[in-house]
């Protein structure tokens, strides 16, 4: 229990400039946030579009460039990190895209799309280790390791998908960073790939941060669960707690509108409450004041930090005190 | 480009008759140009003043020039001038324009620079710019296809720009991007394998639009020189004789108005085959 | 109010056609929701748009069946046609409010110009009603909104302004097509709070379309699950989720990740859907049916009766009450 995290995240802030009616604009995607991931631990982020999960994603892969804060893998630098620090920080952390049908190369084989980070960082030996590597992550994704020659239009978007599995995960990482992996796909597709990311991380010992906007599949895949809200965190628990005691207002809300399949709670009228703000306009203090049910004067003008509360962090004043 | 892929791009001119002539007629032109010594029925050059100014008959089927040259013979081997300016223009435009086109796109401070550049090339109407170039350089054929090169690299550059600033957000792209890969490794491995079929295209139109412009530069005496036969240097010869001898005028003149005709068909067919498949591969919008 | 009977849409030549969407009937009352759900490709868009008249064409024609709006047959008729009939009260709303909407006119223009294709008003008269309607959606400031352009909307509000200009021909009929796939989980509830408001209020029959199971249980009053181009089972909602008869509506909800916890790994159902020209004979579901029989794989299935109100297009339905 006491093992350092193999990923550590410390208020990291990330931003763009976007254009907008002619002008740069500031937009603060990522706006304070913190989080570990044990070894062997499945961490689900959840949230809806814009609160920023994805470019924690993007910017602990270093595709986007953070403002500043830490992210720390198996305790070396991530942001900084130079020369074969970051050579063994390409291989040791990967991402599965979420677009089956965009992330694979129209005019590239599968092999050679799987095989593209050893290519890029020279981790064959030879041609005969690369072909034998591709052809075992080929079937330890359940494809037959003859599609290495065939092209991604001949494939179907679940084999796709498992494809872009296959690519993540040939240099053996330690860390697999899921963005939205299931969410193009078909329920029962859905079902069979969700089934083989569990089967790999136990085979391979992989740890996960699990990215989506969909509580169902975040709830079935995680061990435990961050949500989200306008670029922070606001809530960070164990999987069941989340699900059965949400303590965060937002959490609540979320939790109130993803529709359940169970035909005896109906939707019967419309319930206002409210849209995520737009992104260029971020309120002052606690972001979702503004929708809260809860919200007091100091949450309009004093931003809540992710504290403790028992086995959870929560950002709200007026929970739990 | 394997033969599935070959296939692929015949398929174009599957049910349209229009293309499949133009197609004949293109490749007419190549067999001609390679075959000229064993389809000219008269040698190029041979002087008969006897029959001079001739009409078309059995012998002479597109007459004689003011020397008694043989018309077709000339139209036959001007087929290999007009190959050489058609290949030469299409490979500077590509050799220029994609380099510059594609890093362009990766380095957006360089690019804006590039393409006020290109935007001052393009102000000059192409042919304008090719005499310009030609007063400079010197007639000469390979100066043509530099000259006309010129005026064709700009709207090369533009497309390979666009094409690569798509291209580089596709999420294949950021995929390598994300494994370490290098501009170089993009470019290669990822961008000019996705611009090969636009280009494709692109050049058949080129390719046409070279043969007109190739052509001008001829009839006004700054291409090739009188000695080699050219459709436009043929053009250019019949002016003084239109009246007595109009299938002077006639005949290469039917042989360039057919040849950029099939080759604006064949790269339209190809390009109607591409468009699907351009959108998919562009990116879907969602 | 919306009766479909024996819709076919094919493609390909006449006497080797593709079908797409198969012998597909049902029923729409009025103030009723019928959830349409099923997976990509099962053709439940393709029958959207021949029941509402926008198959492109040239394309998918509708080779058989009938299509009746309050009584009139609508099949093959484009909604202008409809309209010079008489019969144009089917509106349609889409997954992509951006797409469906003009970027470059203003809101309320929009809404009055699908007022006057149905009414002979003024132009302000029609904007007067094109605030009526964005009221009706519950757009706040619907006078100041009426000169909005979409891109300043957020995709909540967009969608409602679709569903308001929907609303300018007074439908007694609404498809929705996937109209809340591409929006937050929250906006979601809300929009489907307000559709169901509206059936209720304005006695519109609709038809929802989805993947998603738990939109369904939650708004529809019956469902029609489609596969391979067929609806494979109908059932009011309670019934389909206490005892679904079709192997495939139940190999559908038992993929579903359950909310529960616990790192049980979850059915699938192997394989993937047909092409529509790659189906055998006998049940297109049969490569792919833990409950397969030898029968099933020579001759269609027979349409039985499983219950009250309950059909499954299989001719072994499971009726035994066991579990998923």
């Amino acid at each position: 229990m006491s093992a350092p995290p193999i990923l550590a995240v410390h208020d990291l802030r990330t931003s763009f400039a976007v254009r907008r009616a002619g002008r740069k604009v500031h937009v603060q995607a990522v706006d304070g946030v913190s989080l570990t991931l044990a070894a062997g631990e499945v961490l689900g982020i959840v949230g809806e579009s814009g609160c920023g999960k994805t470019t924690v994603g993007r910017t602990i892969m270093r595709l986007a460039h953070a403002d500043s804060g830490r992210v720390m893998f198996d305790g070396a630098d991530v942001i900084g990190a130079r020369g074969a620090d970051l050579k063994s920080l390409r291989l040791g952390i990967r991402m599965v895209f979420q677009d089956p049908y965009a992330s694979l190369n129209p005019r590239r084989s599968i092999g050679d799309s799987v095989a593209e980070a050893g290519d890029i960082n020279r981790a064959f030996a030879s041609r005969g280790e690369r072909t034998r590597r591709v052809a075992e992550t080929l079937a330890a994704v359940g494809l037959d390791p003859a599609f290495a020659t065939r092209f991604p239009h001949e494939l179907s978007g679940g084999q796709r998908q498992r494809v872009g599995i296959a690519r993540a995960i040939l240099p053996a990482p330690s860390i697999v960073i899921a963005d939205e992996p299931v969410s193009a796909l078909d329920v029962s597709v859905q079902a069979q790939v969700l089934n083989l990311l569990a089967d790999l991380r136990e085979k391979l010992g992989l740890s996960m941060l699990f990215i989506s906007h969909d509580l169902g599949v975040i709830g079935h895949v995680s061990d435990r669960v961050a949500v989200m809200y306008m670029g922070r965190i606001v809530e960070t628990a164990d999987t069941r707690s989340i699900l059965e005691a949400p303590m965060h207002p937002y959490t609540l809300a979320l939790m109130a509108a993803v529709p359940k399949p169970d035909p005896t709670l109906r939707i019967a009228r419309a319930l206002e409450t409210g849209e995520p703000p737009s992104q260029f306009g971020r309120p002052v203090g606690c972001a979702y004041a503004p929708r809260c049910p809860l919200a007091s004067d100091r949450c309009r003008v004093e931003a809540p930090l992710l504290r403790p509360l028992g086995a959870r962090m929560v950002a709200c004043h007026n929970v739990g005190t | 480009m394997s033969t599935r892929t070959m296939a692929w791009w015949l398929g174009s001119f599957a049910r349209r008759p229009v293309a499949i002539f133009g197609l004949a007629v293109i490749l007419a032109v190549i067999v001609a140009a390679i075959l000229a010594p064993l389809l000219a029925p008269f040698d190029p050059s041979a002087i008969d003043p006897i029959n001079r100014l001739s009409p078309p008959d059995a012998a002479h089927w597109f007459g004689t020039d003011q020397f008694g040259r043989d018309s077709l013979s000339r139209a036959i081997y001007a087929t290999r001038m007009a190959l050489f300016i058609g290949v030469g223009v299409v490979a500077f435009a590509l050799v220029t324009g994609v380099p510059v086109g594609v890093f362009s796109a990766l380095f957006p401070r360089l690019g804006h620079v590039m393409m006020r550049a290109v935007d001052v090339l393009m102000a000059f109407p192409s042919l304008l710019l090719a005499l310009g170039l030609i007063v400079i350089l010197g007639p000469s054929p390979v100066n043509s296809v530099i000259a006309l090169g010129a005026g064709f690299l700009t709207t090369t550059t533009r497309i390979v720009y666009g094409l690569t600033l798509r291209l580089r957000t596709e999420t294949y792209v950021e995929a390598a991007r994300s494994m370490g890969s290098r501009t170089g490794w993009l470019v290669l491995k990822h961008i000019l394998p996705n611009l090969i079929s636009p280009l494709l295209v692109q050049a058949s139109f080129v390719f046409a639009f070279a043969q007109l412009g190739a052509a001008s530069l001829d009839f006004l005496g700054l291409g090739a020189p009188p000695e080699i036969p050219s459709w436009g240097n043929m053009l250019a010869e019949s002016r003084t004789f239109v009246t007595r001898a109009p299938w002077l005028l006639f005949f290469p003149g039917m042989m360039i108005v057919l040849t950029a005709f099939a080759l604006n068909v064949v790269g339209d067919s190809l390009r109607d085959r591409l468009d699907p498949r351009l959108r998919e591969m562009l990116g879907s919008e969602r | 109010m919306l009766k479909v009977s024996d819709l076919t849409v094919s493609i390909g030549p006449d006497d080797a056609p593709i079908d797409l969407v198969s012998g597909v009937s049902f029923l729409i009352e009025k103030g009723e929701i019928l959830g349409l759900v099923g997976e990509s490709g099962c053709g439940k868009s393709m029958t959207s748009l021949a029941v509402m008249g926008l198959l492109p064409r040239p394309g998918p024609r509708i080779r058989a069946g009938r299509v009746e709006l309050d009584g009139a047959d609508v099949r093959g008729l484009m909604p202008w046609q409809r309209v010079e009939i008489g019969h144009a009260r089917v509106a349609m709303i889409f997954q992509e409010p951006m797409t469906s909407l003009n970027p470059v006119l203003r809101v309320g223009d929009q809404i009055a110009e699908a007022v006057r294709v149905h009414d002979r008003v003024s132009g302000s008269a029609a904007l007067v009603r094109a605030r009526e309607l964005l009221e009706m959606v519950r757009i706040p400031d619907a006078g100041m909104q009426l000169s909005a352009f979409p891109h300043q909307l957020s995709g909540g509000m967009r969608q409602r302004v679709m569903i308001a200009v929907a609303l300018a021909c007074r439908p007694q009929v609404l498809i929705a097509d996937e109209p809340t796939t591409a929006l937050d989980v929250t906006v979601q509830y809300q929009i489907l709070g307000l559709l169901r408001e509206l059936c209720n209020a304005l006695e519109m029959a609709m038809l929802f379309i989805t993947h998603d199971m738990g939109v369904i249980a939650q708004l529809a009053d019956r469902v029609a699950v489609m596969y391979a181009g067929r609806i494979v089972e109908t059932a009011p909602v309670r019934t389909l989720f206490d005892a679904p008869g079709h192997p495939y509506t139940r190999g559908l909800m038992a993929c579903m990740p359950i909310r529960g916890v616990g790192q049980q790994r979850l059915k699938s159902i192997p394989g993937q859907a047909p092409q529509p020209d790659g189906v055998p004979v006998g049940c297109k579901f049969a490569p792919r049916c833990s409950e397969v029989r030898q029968s099933c794989r020579m001759a269609s299935p027979p349409r039985l009766q499983v219950g009250p109100g309950h059909e499954a297009l299989c001719a072994f339905p499971i009726t035994d009450g066991r579990p998923l």
